[in-house]
């Protein structure tokens, strides 16, 4: 494999590339001084390239001298070529965004919306010192209960203010992973049984093929209704909200793991199978350690197109449900509709697809490390 | 099933704790109130800033919300414990307008505070017919008879005149059918098969969330709009069009939003709900206090991105006595956005009653209904006992002062003729009044087949 394929997006490559890897990039050097520490080099460089760091992989190969010419290459398509881009893209957006007036002012440009990110995390400070403030205040005020009533409530009554920035993106994070884990627990095994069986192939695949387009927009009212109408409690451990938000996500992401894992199953080397007949292994021996491992990659690829789906779905639910997290701040600064508000809704979209590319790499980085063999 | 039944197990255990504990402090401290992103939202913002909620000893979270509905639907369901609510919400919730729940208020937010704002295009059809004053500016208050040559000059091109306002329930749809049934031009009629209120409408009235006013009038879908602040001077400020009227000229100081819980919750809790009137009532207080001397700061805690989050000169343009109707157009206004004069925060009866004498007329009632069931309805949904009781533990607190209250009043307003039209309107004699207006069902009128039938 060349080099150059280290440049390649790894989710635009086919499942097995997606998961190929810098390890068998170039080749290694002649004859290595230090074998261990290059080793150690060699495998942090991996890890790097995993989340998005690859380009430093010629930069320490130029270090140590061997085929700078090869990886000079390597290094402007890794790291010089992208910069450029984000540079001309800045540049085009600041120059494109002084002609067009809307109503709420000019489109803001990089400056402006780098000042939002400021703004933003500043506020964030604020919010914590009033925090404080206020826990104090409240600590004060249960002493006076107490001193006059021994028996009081002394609950300690969390933060009341608003939600900053940060809150709202651990809300989002936290509310995606939700809906996505319990999407996996049923995806899962959901397609395991269509890949095994044909049977229940033929049952379920039109169910799948039915409910795999459906939007969020679609799903959110009646999980919404759904939701108030069963979770019931005077005290509720979650939020309705959260709930609500959560289940779209599943609802929406569930499909891609399904399908992945139904067709990650089904392809299993038929050589495999004949030899666990040969050696009459029991059905569950087949299945865990068999079927379920060497589907893994699959499984994998569908769970990180899942995670994908969840947060685009998760952000208009949020939007649409009123439910606290990144979209409900979008909704909330276009209803302000200040001078400031196109520029905070930008700073908003850069956060969702930063996060999403994150996530997309955390997602990579445990497929290849929970999957076996060549194609790791 | 089950859950239900550990819940309602739980909930009976709350209500034997909540009698033992019956002493002073609040039932339930930590709340979750919702608003709307609009200047009358006021109080909840002030109380929130100021600490009259904390020294009332709740921990209240104040969260910004979609619509109307969404907080409607929010509150009954119990994800908020509490709302900024339109007048009729309650009341229409009463009457099973829409959706039907026990809504009640103990405490009304402000007065007026509302306007009517006409796109750019229809404003250059309406000012030729508008009576000017010696400098050349329009005389206020524009009747709703300047719109007609927009309305001929659209019916001639085969174009429908579409406006805008918040809620079916709305002060905002009340005031603007006022408008323009004052002026002669038919607002249309709701009945039980038209929900949107269209039928023989001279004017095709539909529902906006408030923020997307401008917008939506900037997009063209609709003509005009009636909306609360800040989102009149908004569309001066981004020049998509001209407020003409405002509704403190429609009726003079009429009562606005409410601060509305279910009925449920102010049983549960009876303590947290005078508790959190009086929290808002000081900051009624505050708002009003000193001659206006705190709206300024007022209109600055309200562009925060939490609350109502537009920009500071288009809030203070209508919070600080001001109003501008035209571009450059700025007048004073006083009265425009009333916290705490002239008994704004008593829940009346009669106020009440005026909102539903407006449902019956427009046919959200569709039959006649004796004045007996008016007071009735009323009483059901508007506490003014807690208003009272909320007022009095705060002069005990020497946190307000006697004189400033209503202690006297049997719950009615006295009767008043300030309307744009002149009708006078008596809140102890409801099917009198809905007689003397201009348009509208009377009796036990009825819509059948598109026509009004019976008498």
């Amino acid at each position: 494999m060349s080099p150059v394929s280290n440049a390649v997006p790894a989710d635009a490559a086919p499942v097995a590339a997606a998961a190929s890897p810098a390890r068998q990039g170039s080749a290694p050097p002649p004859k290595p001084r230090f074998p261990r520490v290059n080793a150690t080099i060699d495998g942090a460089i991996s890890l790097l390239s995993l989340i998005g760091l690859g380009f430093l992989k010629p930069v320490v190969a130029i270090c140590r001298g061997d085929d700078p010419r090869a990886h000079m290459r390597q290094l402007w398509l890794d790291l010089a070529a992208p910069v450029l881009a984000i540079a001309a893209f800045l540049l085009v957006w600041s120059q494109v965004s002084q002609g067009i007036q809307t109503s709420l002012g000019q489109i803001p440009g990089p400056t402006a919306v780098w000042e939002q990110t400021k703004a933003l995390w500043a506020d964030h400070l604020v919010q914590r010192e009033k925090a404080v403030a206020f826990y104090e205040r409240q600590e004060k005020r249960n002493a006076e209960k107490q001193a006059e009533d021994p028996a009081a409530d002394m609950t300690v009554r969390k933060y009341t203010g608003k939600p900053t920035y940060i809150d709202q993106i651990f809300t989002s994070l936290k509310t995606v992973f939700a809906g996505f884990l319990l999407a996996t627990l049923i995806a899962v095994p959901l397609g395991i049984l269509c890949g095994v069986s044909k049977t229940f192939n033929a049952m379920f695949n039109p169910l799948i093929q039915l409910f795999k387009p459906v939007s969020p927009l679609a799903w959110l009212p009646i999980v919404t209704m759904i939701v108030s109408a069963v979770y019931v409690t005077a005290d509720p451990m979650f939020d309705k909200s959260f709930i609500n938000s959560a289940m779209t996500v599943t609802l929406c992401s569930l499909w891609p793991t399904v399908i992945n894992t139904a067709v990650g199953v089904g392809s299993i080397d038929r050589d495999l199978l004949n030899v666990a007949r040969v050696l009459r292994l029991s059905k569950t021996t087949q299945l865990t350690k068999l079927v379920f491992p060497s589907s893994l990659p699959y499984i994998f690829t569908g769970m990180r197109l899942s995670l994908g789906v969840g947060w685009m779905v998760l952000i208009a639910a949020e939007m649409l449900a009123q439910n606290p997290g990144l979209g409900k701040f979008v909704w909330d600064e276009f209803q302000n509709g200040s001078s400031e508000s196109l520029s905070r809704i930008l700073v908003a979209v850069f956060t969702i697809g930063i996060i999403g590319f994150l996530l997309d790499r955390v997602m990579l980085a445990m497929q290849s490390a929970f999957t076996y063999g060549p194609a790791r | 099933m089950r859950s239900r039944i550990c819940a309602s197990v739980i909930c009976g255990l709350f209500v034997f704790t909540n009698v033992i504990a019956a002493g002073k402090g609040p039932e339930k401290e930590q709340l979750k109130l919702g608003f709307i992103k609009l200047t009358d939202m006021a109080p909840l913002a002030i109380a929130y800033e100021k600490g009259y909620f904390e020294d009332e000893g709740l921990y209240v979270t104040l969260e910004p919300q979609a619509n109307w509905k969404v907080i409607l639907d929010r509150v009954i369901t119990g994800e908020l414990d509490g709302a900024h609510m339109l007048a009729g919400q309650p009341l229409g919730a009463a009457v099973g307008i829409g959706t039907k729940a026990d809504v009640v208020t103990g405490f009304s937010m402000d007065l007026n505070g509302n306007a009517i704002t006409v796109s750019n295009e229809v404003w250059e059809l309406m000012k030729p017919g508008i009576t000017k004053d010696a400098q050349g500016l329009p005389v206020h208050p524009i009747p709703a008879t300047a719109l007609k040559p927009a309305l001929e000059k659209f019916k001639v091109s085969g174009k429908s005149f579409k406006m805008a306002m918040v809620f079916p329930v709305s002060t905002h749809n009340y005031e603007l059918r006022y408008w323009l049934a004052a002026g002669g031009i038919n607002p249309g009629f709701y009945t039980p098969s038209d929900v949107t209120g269209q039928t023989r409408a001279d004017i095709l009235i539909s529902v906006t969330p408030p923020p997307q006013m401008p917008a939506t009038m900037e997009a063209g879908t609709i003509n005009g709009y009636c909306v609360g602040e800040p989102w009149n001077q908004q569309a001066i400020f981004k020049g998509v069009g001209v407020p003409v009227i405002t509704d403190y000229e429609i009726w003079k100081n009429n009562p606005e939003k409410v601060f509305g819980v279910t009925r449920a919750f102010a049983d549960k809790n009876p303590r947290t709900h005078v508790a959190l009137v009086k929290a808002l009532t000081r900051a009624a207080i505050w708002l009003d206090e000193k001659n206006g001397a705190n709206r300024k700061e007022a209109a600055q805690i309200l562009s925060r991105p939490e609350y109502v989050g537009a920009d500071y000169r288009v809030i203070a343009n209508s919070m600080t006595g001001t109003f501008e109707y035209g571009r450059g157009d700025k007048r004073a206004l006083p009265d425009f956005n009333v916290f705490f004069r002239y008994h704004a925060n008593y829940p009346y009866y009669s106020d009440a009653i005026w909102y539903l004498t407006q449902m019956r007329r427009w046919g959200q009632i569709p039959e006649g209904k004796p004045d007996a069931w008016f007071v009735e309805t009323a009483k059901k949904v508007y506490r003014p006992e807690v208003f009272v009781e909320a007022a009095k533990e705060l002069i005990a607190e020497k946190k307000a002062i006697a004189a400033d209250f209503d202690f006297t009043s049997d719950g009615f307003r006295a009767p008043t003729k300030e309307f744009i039209d002149g009708v006078e309107y008596d809140g102890r004699k409801p099917n009198a009044y809905i007689e003397k207006l201009a348009l509208g069902l009377k009796g036990q009128q009825k819509i059948e087949g598109g026509n009004v039938a019976g008498k």
